[in-house]
């Protein structure tokens, strides 16, 4: 069913009000966006993921969207030093963290500062009006308190000392001062959930695990996140509240997840379900160090993390594992997939079930290390010497990785061959609801293992290949198959070394069928949204898609002719994606990057396809992909 | 059977392709009957090697094995020994690749102590390439690259190794087969990272880099051969020895007033004795140290490989064996009905 799209000037059609107290109002809301923005050091991000997880336990949907600096510590109340956290929420579906906030926390100036444009006008800022001293609006250079001149004249204001209560809160608790600052956090949480009517239960747990060890610490955040809540309850303020119902989503059993995780648990299920050791090699960077965290945690599922000493090692000891029989898995960021080039090459010559999984971020070079972007589609198709292709694929929202990391494990598996996972930052550390499956429901992975007793009478080829081009997997302990492979030319067949022309040019064109074949073992191309035919097609990967999806929708119902399709599948593409192409009169390709996939569809296709390109390290807006339809249609 | 087999199962139908005369045949000699007297199955042994000309070395062991890209035979070792703990595990390197493009996996490797035995095959030149100075090249060398001498200061493998809490380290040579054939032996019996630093003389690009210690007229006065146990003794004649002088080695004449009781004992467990063995590096001369040649350093230490199985086996005992359904549901889940 679809509701009547709001504007730009949402909420106030959506809702009636209704009194339930004297200066009270409740409003119920379809859906809203809150954006959370403080110092790094205020612990925006735990409150922002504390307000999702409790949403998604009462049963709306969401998507989250954190952002912050590179530096852990930027200089203290400056808009370099801020750390933001957007999420939408509602009792509809949910596809992006929204385009701009409803209602925004500013924990000091800083922080309205450099997130106030987000914040529609008439929406609800909350200020923590002690991080607006003059030290502050200093540091955030404003010239004059934006509490006092007409910054905030077109927004509805909303002022509390949350420093000051959380002090009184706790005065007699024998805390320190720093100790005492750093709970305030838990003063906005509890105002919020008075605000939207949630109950405290699952913070309270989450506080009571992650300081089961300081008593003292845990004790003043209950404190605190209650007093905040009875703030709420208790001022006389006219202020309202407001009421998000719960989502109307399928059926099911649900979890919060984020894109990291969803990773992290695709790489552990395929391990699983092929029967295989998972081995995870990897270097720290940003943003795919979570990965790493997480697999680290499950040991017991047999898991071997192992942080390598550098990029290389980490996909080297990868296919050192791979060649006796793991599930070689590695994961890292732009740079580090840079330097990993030649090792990919190796496995590429190899012939040897290898995942990559790279969490692009703003680039080139060091570039924008917690920022998102898709500029690395070109590297992962082309950045390797020689001609050396390899599989890629791509999810495209966060609990989408679970499935796409299983899928990059069963291909690569199965295919015997490096396939290369494109994640972002924007997937890696946004999370929203997840119906996962059970575990019984999972496909069965099916390693090419050789068998020696086949070989018992006559002559084992590591070479020899299948109806799929696919050579099998004969690893170290396999009597009688003893053989040696390198990065070196293969021979036909037999995997000795070949300079032969002939044989070179034969087993580049092999390598390069072996990925083509992987078209009939991949689902079709299919259209998520608007008509199998028409006037125009929107075309994206990646972590577009809540945005492209949510923009659909709405140019849908305002009678646009327009249809999206996303791809999962960059190499090989699926192979009915030429003939959706050709039912549609325009193709609009909407990517945070240059255009690289526009390249790609353009050279395979032949198709005159038009660009959106965004490169500032932020997701589109629904806003940015309807207008640009509306220009073009 | 693996208790008959002998060197000749271990040659593969490949030419081998090294230059003649290369120093690189007496060690893969050496290296097939050594295997061969292991009583393992040759599926459960792989070499692993990097980029070079001691590289090509796989390709002639009918064994499992990978000649991959260079200095990456370290790491790529690690993670085949991190997964497949039971497997004999060689890598072949040269001091190219495993002390310049492959130098941070080595130390990694070493100090980690994975159970893998490392043959350093080293020239002192870059023989592949045709005949650049390499990181273990003295100062002053002139080769293509360097015409007017390297200005490079030389690496030390003994000190590179000890540095990085190597368990184990040698040094042999491939003119003195007999002692090569003993010290793959000790470091395939080491149960931890074995490097073994082997001189090897590229008689095209670097003839006679290692003459001093390979020649009969020099030999004596310039090598040093270790024995646990037993003082420091060489010479053609084993007329010296050298002597501690609180931690500086001094070279001491048996014949003129100094005996055997006054001498270092060679204790391989000894980490500062091997550090001082290490330090005898300078280029020999009349009445200079020698170079010594032997097990440097031998101790006993935890291998990476299986505290890594333990920690497993450590969380499964605690956590309980991973339960797919659970990882998936986590810690908090909420039902739409």
């Amino acid at each position: 069913m679809y509701y009547p799209r709001r504007k730009q000037s949402l909420i106030l059609g959506y809702f009636c009000s209704y009194s339930t107290r004297m200066n009270e109002t409740q409003q119920e809301l379809k859906e809203i966006t809150i954006l959370f923005a403080g110092d790094s050091g205020d612990g925006m991000q735990l409150t922002g993921n504390e307000f999702a997880n409790t949403n998604a336990l009462f049963g709306n949907d969401l998507a989250t969207f954190p952002n912050f600096p590179a530096e852990i510590r930027a200089p203290l109340g400056t808009v370099a030093g801020v750390s933001g956290f957007q999420m939408k929420f509602g009792s509809t579906e949910i596809f992006t963290p929204g385009d701009q906030a409803d209602v925004m926390v500013a924990m000091n100036s800083a922080g309205l500062k450099s997130s106030l444009h987000n914040l529609r006008r008439d929406g609800l800022v909350i200020i923590n009006s002690s991080g607006f001293d003059k030290k502050n609006l200093k540091l955030a250079k404003y010239e004059t308190s934006p509490l006092e001149d007409d910054t905030l004249k077109y927004y509805r204001v909303y002022q509390m000392d949350i420093t000051k209560l959380t002090q009184e809160t706790l005065k007699d608790s024998g805390l320190g001062r720093k100790d005492v600052e750093r709970s305030k956090n838990m003063f906005v949480l509890g105002y919020l959930y008075w605000m939207f009517n949630r109950k405290m239960d699952g913070t309270e747990s989450f506080l009571k695990r992650k300081f089961a060890s300081k008593p003292e610490i845990l004790n003043a955040n209950l404190a605190v996140l209650k007093a905040g809540y009875h703030y709420g309850d208790t001022t006389e303020t006219f202020t309202s509240r407001y009421d998000v119902k719960k989502a109307d989503l399928p059926k099911g059993k649900y979890r919060s997840i984020m894109g990291n995780q969803a990773t992290a648990m695709g790489l552990i299920a395929a391990a699983q379900k092929s029967g295989l050791q998972l081995f995870y090699g990897s270097y720290p960077i940003t943003p795919a160090s979570d990965i790493l965290h997480e697999l680290a945690k499950h040991k017991n599922f047999g898991v071997k993390t192992f942080q390598a000493e550098d990029e290389i090692a980490a996909v080297t000891a990868c296919i050192g594992a791979s060649f006796g029989g793991a599930l070689a898995t590695t994961g890292s960021s732009g740079p580090g997939i840079a330097l990993k080039g030649e090792a990919l090459g190796l496995a590429v010559m190899l012939e040897i079930p290898l995942v990559v999984v790279n969490v692009q971020r703003g680039g080139p070079s060091t570039g924008l290390p917690t920022k998102t972007e898709q500029s690395d589609l070109m590297q992962a198709l082309y950045g390797r010497n020689g001609e050396a292709q390899t599989m890629v694929i791509a999810p495209s929202t966060p609990k989408d990785a679970f499935e796409t990391a299983f899928e990059a494990c069963r291909l690569a598996v199965e295919h015997m061959m490096p396939v290369m996972m494109l994640s972002d930052g924007y997937i890696a550390n946004g999370s929203e609801p997840w119906a996962f499956p059970k575990a019984a429901d999972l496909p069965e992975i099916t390693p090419k293992f050789a068998n020696p007793k086949a070989y018992e009478d006559k002559e084992y080829l590591p070479y020899k290949r299948d109806e799929n081009l696919v050579r099998e997997w004969a690893i170290p302990g396999m009597p009688g198959l003893e053989h040696r492979v390198g990065g070196l030319e293969k021979e036909e067949l037999t995997g000795n070394v070949s300079y032969d022309p002939d044989n070179h040019e034969h087993m580049v064109k092999t390598r390069a069928a072996k990925i083509q074949k992987i078209e009939d073992d991949i689902p079709l191309q299919t259209i998520d949204q608007g008509a199998e035919k028409g006037k125009l097609l929107i075309l994206a990967w990646g972590s577009p898609h809540g945005a492209i999806k949510t923009a659909v929708r709405q140019l849908l119902e305002d009678g646009y002719d327009v249809s999206h399709a996303h791809i999962k599948y960059l190499n090989p593409f699926p192979k009915n994606l030429g003939d959706i192409l050709k039912n549609f009169d325009k193709v609009l390709i909407p990517e945070i990057n240059d255009g690289q996939l526009d390249i790609l569809i353009r050279n395979k296709f032949l198709v005159p396809s038009e660009r959106l390109c965004k490169i500032k390290g932020l997701p589109f807006t629904a806003k940015e992909i309807i207008e640009k339809v509306k220009a073009i249609y | 059977m693996s208790d008959t087999l002998t060197a000749k199962d271990f040659a593969t139908d490949q030419d081998v392709r090294w230059c003649p005369g290369c120093g690189d045949y007496s060690i893969l000699k050496q290296a097939q009957s050594v295997v061969a007297e292991l009583g393992r199955k040759r599926e459960e042994i792989v070499f692993i090697s990097g980029i070079g000309c001691s590289s090509r070395f796989p390709y002639y062991m009918e064994t499992y094995g990978m000649h991959s890209i260079h200095g990456r035979a370290t790491s790529i070792a690690s993670g085949l020994k991190a997964t497949r703990p039971e497997l004999d595990v060689w890598i072949i390197t040269g001091d190219g690749d495993s002390l310049s493009i492959g130098g941070n996996h080595l130390i990694h490797l070493l100090r980690r102590n994975f159970d893998v035995n490392i043959l350093l095959f080293n020239n002192e030149i870059y023989g592949l390439t045709k005949g650049q100075y390499s990181p273990t090249s003295p100062e002053g060398k002139v080769t293509k690259s360097t015409p007017f001498g390297a200005l490079d200061h030389a690496f030390n493998p003994s000190a590179v190794a000890l540095g990085a809490d190597c368990s184990f380290f040698a040094r042999t040579m491939d003119r003195d087969p007999k002692h090569l054939k003993e010290i793959l032996k000790r470091g395939n019996a080491h149960a931890g990272a074995s490097l073994i630093e082997i001189y090897q003389n590229c008689n095209v690009f670097n003839d006679g880099a290692f003459f001093t210690f390979t020649d009969k007229a020099t030999k004596g006065g310039s090598t040093l051969f270790l024995e646990q146990g037993q003082p420091l003794v060489f010479g053609a004649e084993k007329e010296f020895g050298v002597k501690l002088d609180g931690f500086k080695p001094q070279v001491v004449n048996l014949n003129e007033g100094h005996s055997l009781d006054d001498l270092w004992v060679h204790d391989e467990h000894d980490y500062m004795k091997a550090t001082l063995l290490s330090r005898m590096f300078d280029v020999p001369s009349e009445g200079s140290l020698p170079r010594p040649f032997g097990v440097f350093y031998s101790a006993e230490r935890g291998t990476y490989e299986v505290a890594l199985d333990a920690q497993i086996a450590e969380a499964t005992e605690a956590l309980g064996k991973g339960d797919l359904d659970a990882l998936l549901a986590g810690n908090s889940t909420w039902e739409i009905k």
